[in-house]
């Protein structure tokens, strides 16, 4: 296909659509997303070829044929993008599955080390020892560490 | 002698296909694999002499000529980068079955893991060879595929979790990277990378600039570049240890692979060097500051995994001979001790059953062994002489100020800043796990094999290893091989460095790839 003001139009629309729901929480949505930005991209590699008739030599005149090679590249990219496609619902319904929903997570050890920081503790610094056995009840006999440590 | 080349993608393919077959028959699928890894180290090997002596082999896929066809290049890059992944493989592999028997069921690895290892393989071979850029976008998709199964193995809440995100980030590039190859064909009409040299010549300046950027943002994500690295630290820990080690090594440097590769043969010039080497600080600095806060083991490695990134930029950046030899020359280095650290983390997690820095204590007393096979990488990491990483670096910074220009003084004192903190970090790890007096949670010496705590309570990552007091031998053997190699690395430095700054001519002049790809000049 020649470069045409609606293609390039289509795909500008399509990619925007994907990142936008590529933004969502929701896996679904994220998966829809992907299929969209896939086809934007699969109809962006088309219309850099030339467009014309069956690129078969005796159907079409040579001067008028179209351009193959993206065609067949597309093809690739479909087949890959059917391949994830199928990959991410798998992993929403796993998510589903494990959890009732399929939002997509923080990352839970980032998180523990903010709330690290917040409390202004070093993520186990040397220090930590002294945390724990300062916090540790009284009643509660000391580590058994030391009790090794003695015994050697 | 050019039969070779596709021998690395193809044995490992038809490898995978085989033990597909043999599911429900771990001995020969263990044999089929490490057969094929073996004969693909063997290849390589073959692959870097000829190509070191008779510079660079050419095979057109399926008889097509050049232009029309797809092209396998093996230079002297690829081959140096297919020995070191290719021997890394195998050692990661027989660490993996070695894990797999210890376990005593004989469906661990699960019986899909084989196959998907082999496919993995595949992917990283082809995108090394490929001399076209489509190819090189299938060689990717081949490697992600394999990665997003190998990464979510087993599907528990955590991997699904993390696996999500990475499955989501890698997507993203890869489409970025289509985007880019559509372009790229558009304003040229090829996507042969030797043809690709002149075409990209004739652009106006804007445009290439334009396809110049996409690619790198592409290739950055796969990369992990600093802001486009958020992904790599809360993903690669919760993988089982060989899966994480395999990843570690070789994903990534794939992505460094891609930007030495385009950034020298298609965009050379240097107009985004500034741009790397800002980023190239950045990704340096900040990574290394995120490993000094973790509290875990693996992430941490995944963090300095980031930092160590910014090396290899820095020597792509300066665009000179001495630093893109130093540059290729740290891959190798890294390649191979990341992987090394990672299976030493998975040793540690099966001794003391974590590797949270908060639980783990005294392993120097309890496995000198393991504590050997953490502290040789570990300093080579670093950067502290005579080891393969301190050479690396000395590379970089000579590079650097040779280059001598304010950025290039920034980023040597970004990269031994960087150096320093690494060994902080480490010194940590060394200090909490190792050096303190046991944890009274870890296994006793003599204890049977039992599983970790399953509480999970303040563990960042449910279901880890079992752990045990005695390690396998398989284990043991595959890291002390790797430990060796890294150390080997050391002492041919020389005739390795000869090889990088060959290869990094031959990337600068761009003919020789180019003549290699189309003798009677390119169509």
């Amino acid at each position: 296909m020649n470069p045409n003001l609606i293609y390039v139009l289509v795909v500008g629309v399509l990619f925007a659509a994907g990142i936008t729901l590529l933004l969502e929480r929701s896996l679904t949505r994220v998966l829809m997303g992907v299929i969209l930005l896939g086809n934007g991209a699969n109809l962006l590699l088309l219309t850099g070829g030339r467009a014309g008739g069956p690129p078969i030599v005796g159907t079409t005149d040579e001067a008028e044929m179209a351009d193959p090679l993206p065609q067949a590249m597309v093809l690739t990219a479909i087949v890959i993008t059917l391949g994830m496609t199928a990959f991410l619902l798998a992993l929403a319904y796993r998510s589903w599955h494990l959890n009732g929903h399929d939002e997509v997570q923080d990352d839970v050890e980032d998180r523990r080390i903010m709330e690290l920081a917040d409390r202004d503790e070093g993520p186990g610094t040397a220090d930590a020892d002294t945390v724990r056995e300062l916090a540790a009840d009284p009643t509660e006999p000391m580590p058994v560490a030391r009790e090794r440590e003695s015994a050697t | 002698m050019t039969w070779l080349v596709p021998l690395p993608v193809v044995m490992p393919l038809i490898g995978a296909a085989l033990t597909l077959l043999l599911v429900g028959r771990p001995r020969a699928q263990r044999w089929v694999s490490i057969t094929v890894l073996t004969a693909t180290v063997a290849v390589a090997a073959l692959l870097l002499v000829r190509s070191s002596l008779d510079g660079p082999l050419v095979v057109e896929v399926g008889g097509w000529v050049a232009p029309l066809g797809i092209v396998l290049v093996a230079d002297q890059l690829a081959a140096l980068m297919l020995v070191v992944s290719a021997a890394v493989t195998l050692c990661v592999l027989v660490y993996s079955i070695g894990q797999g028997q210890a376990d005593g069921h004989e469906e661990t690895p699960l019986s899909v893991y084989h196959p998907t290892y082999l496919v993995l393989t595949a992917g990283v071979c082809n995108a090394f060879l490929s001399g076209d850029l489509f190819n090189l976008y299938v060689g990717f998709e081949i490697l992600l595929v394999a990665s997003y199964v190998l990464l979510t193995l087993g599907s528990t809440e955590t991997r699904i979790r993390a696996g999500t995100t990475y499955v989501v980030v890698s997507l993203l590039s890869s489409v970025l990277f289509l985007v880019a190859i559509g372009l790229v064909y558009a304003s040229t009409g090829t996507l042969n990378l030797a043809q690709l040299v002149d075409r990209l010549d004739a652009l106006p300046d804007d445009l290439r600039l334009v396809l110049q950027g996409m690619l790198l943002l592409a290739f950055g994500i796969k990369a992990a570049v600093f802001p486009l690295s958020a992904w790599l630290p809360d993903s690669y820990p919760t993988a089982p240890a060989p899966v994480t080690a395999v990843f570690a090594g070789l994903l990534t440097k794939v992505g460094v692979y891609a930007i030495i590769r385009t950034e020298t043969l298609l965009f050379p010039g240097g107009r985004t060097a500034d741009l790397l080497l800002v980023v190239a600080a950045l990704t340096m600095v900040v990574g290394i500051l995120g490993a000094v806060a973790q509290s875990d083991i693996k992430r941490l490695l995944s963090f300095t995994l980031v930092s160590h990134i910014g090396y290899m930029l820095f020597g792509v950046g300066l665009t000179t001979t001495l630093g893109l030899s130093a540059a290729i020359f740290y891959v190798v280095h890294h390649i191979t001790i990341q992987t090394t650290l990672f299976l030493a983390a998975g040793l540690i997690e099966r001794r003391g059953g974590s590797t949270a820095l908060d639980r783990l204590g005294g392993l120097a007393r309890l496995s000198p062994l393991l504590a050997v096979l953490f502290f040789v990488p570990a300093l080579n990491l670093a950067g502290i002489p005579p080891f393969s990483g301190f050479l690396g670096k000395l590379g970089l910074v000579q590079a650097g100020v040779a280059d001598g220009g304010a950025l290039a003084w920034g980023l040597v004192a970004g990269g031994l800043l960087t150096s320093l903190l690494t060994l902080y970090a480490i010194a940590r790890v060394w200090n909490l796990a190792f050096w303190r007096a046991p944890h009274p949670d870890m296994p006793e010496p003599g204890d049977p094999v039992r599983a970790a705590r399953t509480d999970g309570a303040e563990q960042p990552h449910e279901d880890p290893e079992p752990a045990g007091a005695v390690l396998p031998r398989l284990m043991i053997g595959s890291t002390a091989a790797l430990v060796a190699f890294g150390l080997a690395l050391t002492v041919v430095a020389g005739p390795l460095f000869d090889i990088s700054t060959d290869a990094a001519e031959d990337l600068l002049r761009r003919a020789p790839y180019v003549e290699a790809v189309f003798p009677d000049g390119a169509p």
